[in-house]
């Protein structure tokens, strides 16, 4: 017997929908013998990585906020993505919404001004979309591809951050290490949750869901990214314009990764470090494809990769390397990409039928 | 007046910054000649930099090192291979999988390795070049592996151009409907190539571990794998076109290390971003001429193939 | 057609020897469609056998099941009355069997020896080839350099390469796919030269074709396919051209065509000294091309392909800006800087060749396929957002009134056939009440039963008082539509003939470029007064 793959005549719903469900099965799969594997009790260390962290108020509050980030990003991904818009760079957009909202929190960290926090934010998504004008201008001036030059720029935005807290805006008094003043109370994300570290940011949130929702379903600039994905020739021959749209996913997903980057030195941090974000940018980009593209799948898929995130350092514990989260990340894109197969084909055995042909 | 041995000093360590990029770019022509765009060469030479790395501390056999390097990066390649030719991902998609996959597996199975440091390799002193006067130090200095690399672009060139084996290559990825009407199997010949590239990109990354560095460190690669890509789009698909850039990127990469010496009064955090500054310049340059591109690239690079069977 | 060669005499009729290729049963099921259903055909040595039907009958999922392409689901092969395996082309052309295919399997950046000895599996075969492409050209009178790269031939030469390499493995059994499709009525007869003398040589050929008049010309029987089926072999020398028709459509053929010619009215779509260069590298550039199209009047494009059809679509339709506003205009305006949506919104429709992909997108709905280039034009947007009531309305009345075969609006683009899709995609162009029209490959790979539509919608649009360009290969449609023809050739348009003085050997010399083009560059006569 052999199988085969057939294409369907119309995209399977149940398949669209089931991938994800699928992907996250095997990669939990993965994990549990993984975890054999290298000695461990599998179920202990399941649940010491997927059930303990979030299993408390604190915990929960944790999630959420791990969640904030690779939802927005991936929100911004995902209208990029359905366009065929590869900004690979939302890491090096963060980074410079941290350098910028940071700069800003700095430059005020003496006055008493309320309401700094809203000019950090502002300011971070700002440096974030002029990060993100680089990649957009080169592809529709000079044709460069983009996924190269939003990459390279991540490095740059490393070792621009590098080079700020190192110099111009280390903490004069921080005895010399590599970190900024801590920033002035008002410049601090105000809480949402008092008394865990669950802060306003979170309120972008819905507001970021619904807006690219709106967007995509129906906005007519929505539609124009949804033909230029789905037949970019198609897009070319209704007139749509490829650099306006470049220029409209770069720019957005830009100014919501400055947001969150921002919102990461003015929230837990307080302050500016050499590190700012545990790959939020890269672990974003599967929130995208898990989530379907879709607001509320995004939404969702953010909850699941903060989950592996957060466990990650949970079941450092339990003497598992943290780069596990890593791996479960890698493993759980590869699972549903290969699982989105059943999307767009039917698996058929191929019996005697085919073989007697040849006859 | 920059003082011969400096100049010397420089060149050398630029020619080994080269190699791995060497390597891996050219794994990464072929897979491209073939049609495919395999972003994953990042996650590759990840792979190729941990194992070789554990292979060789272990062993102290450099052969087997790159030998396992390779044949890690060419099995892990297969993971892209499957997705894009059995499951018809899209192949940026896949590739961008394989990059973190790639990253989570070395750095979760290179824990054990983590700050363990082995023994170089020993360079090797070339007959008649070390006698020339000034510049023959330089080849005594350049280990086997910098040699090996830049002959495997002449036969990689040589193959491409003047065999049947590379005339099939090209023509798979020039047009893979009308190969498949001739009856040549497109998938089995770029599961080969995707197979060379990852084995080529396992090598890069094990040089970077076993020889240039000698240590693995978690994400040591730091987006060589993508200058690499980067460097086949600069080469316009051609074999040696690409080692004029990949030392291009060898000199203004150890620029960091010796700008002192050089007395730039740079920042090391700037000079570290020339390599990458320097990258998005050259893909500028050379994406400016769309014609150029157009012309050079094979014609079916990064479509899907569905045979209509 | 009017020169006809004659049949050679030994095998005009009564050709009894035994069948070279014998197919029997053959069936094969796609999702969706039954391509083939228990087919079975013969060809003998020294014969021509015409394979007919229309487009989407399973004429070429026949051939790809002969050739080793395609594993059919039941059926057998015998050649030579023996049995064969037939599982890869390696496989069918060891047993003898070559194809010419329509679409080219060539390699356009690779060199014609390069591409041939990709074609030839035995090491033999492929030894000093550069002299054996020589020696067969000159003996099939198919002359071609070996060293020059594919991409800068015409389509001509281009398939004269594919005849070349099929030739140089001696093949018994020879398959022509639609072989005339891309050739002037002049190259048409050269083939026929070299398809006659393949037959002399006792070979036994194939020639797949929907032109009745080209079958009557060469072959010797026919076997038609309907709907994957086998409606019958027929010898041609008994059969009309009206039989055959029957056969392949199953009813009368409908009467196609422009009727009354059109009224010129003022210009409404104009080329002025319009120079673009091609945007693919091997492309031709447009070369100071003049061309004129009036309200009232359909005006024929024809060419073969390669002298500048993509590189003048994309100039009039706004996809490619032109360097002089002045180069293009619409109306009298000047549009050659607008993109095509504000040409859209100035009245410009465009039918693209390629439907799936260009035209429509795929996986997309009818609803959001009309709204695609509808809403320039149609109010179907509230400010920027989509109204998706009045969006489903408009792609109501487009099926309604082009009687698109959908269960409804929703259905996505790719669901649909061909002829179904054409109907709507030409039908969303019209309903946008474009002054202009341009319509490139109207019918290509579409039913005769939407042909007949679509042309009859053409018609009635132009009298209305639209202009309406129509680019096609098919010089029979265009010498049916059109009110007057013009020729491109290597980027210049010749000036319009009318209808009346057009015949295919005319067309055929300036497609050629065997006569000279009057490229109009100095404005002809009647054409001040329309400006």
């Amino acid at each position: 017997m052999r199988l085969r793959l057939v294409p369907r005549l119309k995209p399977s719903p149940v398949a669209l929908y089931g991938a994800p469900v699928l992907a996250i099965a095997l990669t939990v799969t993965f994990g549990f013998f993984l975890f054999l594997g290298i000695g461990r009790d599998p179920w202990a260390a399941l649940y010491a990585y997927f059930i303990a962290p979030v299993n408390s108020a604190f915990g929960l509050s944790e999630w959420l906020l791990a969640a904030l980030p690779l939802a927005l990003i991936g929100l911004g991904l995902a209208v990029g993505f359905r366009a065929n818009i590869w900004n690979i760079g939302a890491e090096g957009q963060l980074v410079l919404g941290a350098i910028g909202g940071g700069a800003v929190a700095l430059a005020l960290w003496r006055e008493d001004v309320p309401g700094t926090f809203v000019l950090v934010c502002v300011a971070g998504a700002l440096a974030g979309m002029a990060w993100a004008a680089i990649p957009a201008l080169l592809r529709t001036k000079f044709n460069a591809n983009e996924i190269l030059t939003s990459l390279m720029l991540i490095y740059v935005a490393d070792q621009l951050l590098g080079w700020l807290v190192h110099g111009a805006l280390r903490n004069p008094q921080g005895f010399g290490f590599p970190e900024s003043r801590l920033f002035s109370p008002e410049a601090v994300m105000p809480l949402l949750w008092p008394g865990t570290r669950l802060h306003i940011g979170w309120l972008a949130l819905p507001v970021a869901a619904l807006a690219v929702w709106f967007l995509m379903n129906h906005m007519v600039a929505g539609f124009r990214l949804r033909v230029g994905g789905d037949a970019a020739n198609a897009a070319t021959y209704a007139g749509f314009s490829r650099s306006r749209m470049v220029w409209l996913s770069f720019l957005l997903t830009g100014g919501l990764a400055g947001l969150v980057g921002a919102m990461e030195v003015a929230g837990p941090v307080g302050q500016l470090l050499p590190k700012i974000s545990p790959g939020y940018g890269f672990a974003a980009i599967i929130v995208a494809f898990l989530g379907r593209l879709n607001p509320v799948g995004v939404v969702l898929a953010a909850h699941l990769l903060a989950l592996i995130l957060i466990g990650g350092e949970n079941v450092q514990m339990l003497g598992v390397p943290v780069a596990v989260a890593q791996l479960f990340q890698g493993v759980l894109l590869v699972t549903l990409l290969a699982s989105d197969v059943l999307v767009r084909y039917r698996v058929v055995r191929v019996g005697r039928l085919g073989e007697r042909a040849r006859g | 007046m920059i003082d011969s041995a400096l100049m010397i000093a420089i060149l050398v360590s630029a020619m080994r910054t080269a190699t791995p990029l060497i390597l891996a770019a050219l794994g990464e022509l072929v897979v491209e000649k073939a049609g495919c765009v395999n972003l994953g060469v990042e996650g590759m030479m990840l792979v190729g930099a941990v194992t070789g790395f554990a292979v060789g501390l272990t062993t102290g056999n450099f052969a087997l090192a790159f030998m396992v390097g390779a044949l890690a990066g060419a099995g892990f390649s297969l993971i892209y291979g499957v997705l894009v030719l059995v499951f018809q991902v899209n192949q940026y998609a896949a590739g961008l999988a394989l990059t973190i996959l790639g990253g989570g597996a070395s750095a979760f199975w290179g824990q054990t390795w983590q700050g363990r440091n082995m023994r170089g390799l020993q360079p090797v002193e070339l007959p008649v070049l070390s006698e020339l006067p000034v510049i023959g130090v330089m080849f005594t200095r350049l280990d086997v592996v910098v040699y090996m690399a830049l002959a495997a672009t002449v036969i990689v060139g040589l193959i491409l151009t003047r065999t049947r084996v590379g005339l099939i290559l090209r023509a798979v990825g020039e047009n893979h409907d009308s190969a498949h009407a001739l009856g040549f199997s497109v998938v089995k010949v770029r599961f080969a190539a995707i197979a060379f590239g990852g084995a080529f990109a396992g090598m890069g990354g094990a040089y970077l571990s076993c020889v240039m560095t000698p240590l693995w460190i978690e994400g040591m690669t730091a987006g060589r794998g993508w200058i690499a890509v980067a460097l086949v789009v600069f080469a316009t698909w051609k074999p040696a076109r690409l080692v004029l850039g990949a030392w291009l990127f060898g000199l203004v990469s150890v620029m960091q290390i010796h700008g002192q010496g050089l007395g730039l009064a740079v920042p090391s955090h700037v000079l570290a971003m020339l390599p990458y500054l320097v990258t998005i310049l050259v893909l500028v340059l050379i994406s400016r001429d769309a014609t150029r591109i157009r012309l050079n690239a094979p014609g079916c690079l990064g479509k899907p193939f569905r045979p209509t069977a | 057609m009017n020169a006809r060669i004659p049949p050679s005499s030994d095998d005009a009729k009564g050709n009894t020897r035994p069948a070279r290729l014998r197919v029997s049963g053959v069936s094969k099921q796609y999702p969706g469609c039954l391509a083939n259903d228990d087919v079975s055909l013969d060809v003998r040595a020294g014969e021509i056998l015409a394979l007919l039907g229309e487009n989407g009958a399973g004429k070429s999922t026949l051939i790809k099941v002969i050739y080793g392409l395609v594993a059919p689901d039941s059926g057998m092969i015998e050649i030579d009355g023996k049995a064969r395996a037939i599982t890869s082309p390696a496989a069918a052309r060891a047993a003898g069997i070559g194809v010419v295919f329509q679409h080219f399997s060539l390699f356009e950046s690779l060199t014609v020896a390069e591409n041939i000895a990709l074609g030839l599996d035995d090491a033999a075969r492929r030894r000093d080839l550069p002299r054996r492409i020589r020696d067969i050209g000159e003996r099939y009178g198919l002359v071609i350099d070996p060293d020059r790269v594919v991409a800068d031939l015409s389509v001509g030469e281009q398939q004269r390469v594919e005849i070349v390499r099929v030739l140089l493995q001696d093949p018994s059994i020879l398959i022509f796919d639609e072989p005339t499709s891309v050739l002037t009525p002049q190259a048409i007869l050269g083939l026929f030269e070299t398809l006659n003398q393949l037959r002399r040589e006792g070979r036994a050929v194939i020639f797949i074709s929907h032109k009745l008049e080209e079958i009557r010309t060469l072959c010797d029987r026919a076997t038609v396919l309907r709907g994957g089926r086998v409606v019958g072999t027929v010898p041609v020398a008994g059969a009309s051209v009206n039989d055959l028709a029957r056969m392949m459509i199953g009813q009368e053929m409908p009467a196609l065509g422009a009727g009354s010619a059109g009224q010129g009215g003022p210009v409404q779509l104009a080329a002025h000294n319009l120079s673009l260069e091609p945007a693919n590298p091997h492309g031709t550039a447009l070369d100071r091309l003049e061309m004129r199209a009036r309200g009232g009047e359909i005006l024929g494009i024809a060419g073969i392909a390669g002298n500048g059809q993509e590189e003048l679509l994309a100039a009039l339709s706004g996809e490619r800006l032109t360097r002089t506003a002045g180069a293009v205009t619409l109306a009298g305006q000047a549009v050659g800087r607008l993109g095509p949506g504000a040409r859209r919104k100035l009245g410009l429709g465009f039918v693209p060749g390629e439907r799936l992909g260009r035209g429509a997108v795929p996986p997309m709905s009818l609803a959001e396929n009309g709204f695609l280039t509808a809403h320039w034009r149609v109010p179907l947007t509230w400010r920027w957002v989509i109204s998706t009531r009045k969006r489903n309305a408009f792609a109501d009345r487009v099926i309604d009134e082009f009687r698109v075969a959908t269960r409804s609006q929703s259905t996505a683009a790719q669901a649909l056939s061909g002829g179904n899709l054409q109907r709507f995609i030409v039908g969303r162009e019209i309903l946008s009440d474009p002054r202009a029209l341009v319509v490139a490959y109207p019918t290509w790979g579409v039913d005769v039963a939407a042909v007949a539509a679509i042309h009859a919608a053409l018609v009635a649009l132009r009298d209305k008082g639209a202009a309406v360009v129509v680019m096609s290969e098919d010089l029979d449609e265009l010498l049916s539509l059109s009110d007057c023809v013009a020729v491109l050739y290597r980027g210049q348009l010749s000036a319009p003939i009318p209808r009346d003085q057009c015949t295919r050997e005319n067309l055929g010399l300036l497609m050629s470029g065997a006569a000279p083009l009057d490229t109009a560059r100095t404005p002809a006569q009647g054409d001040v007064d329309a400006a």
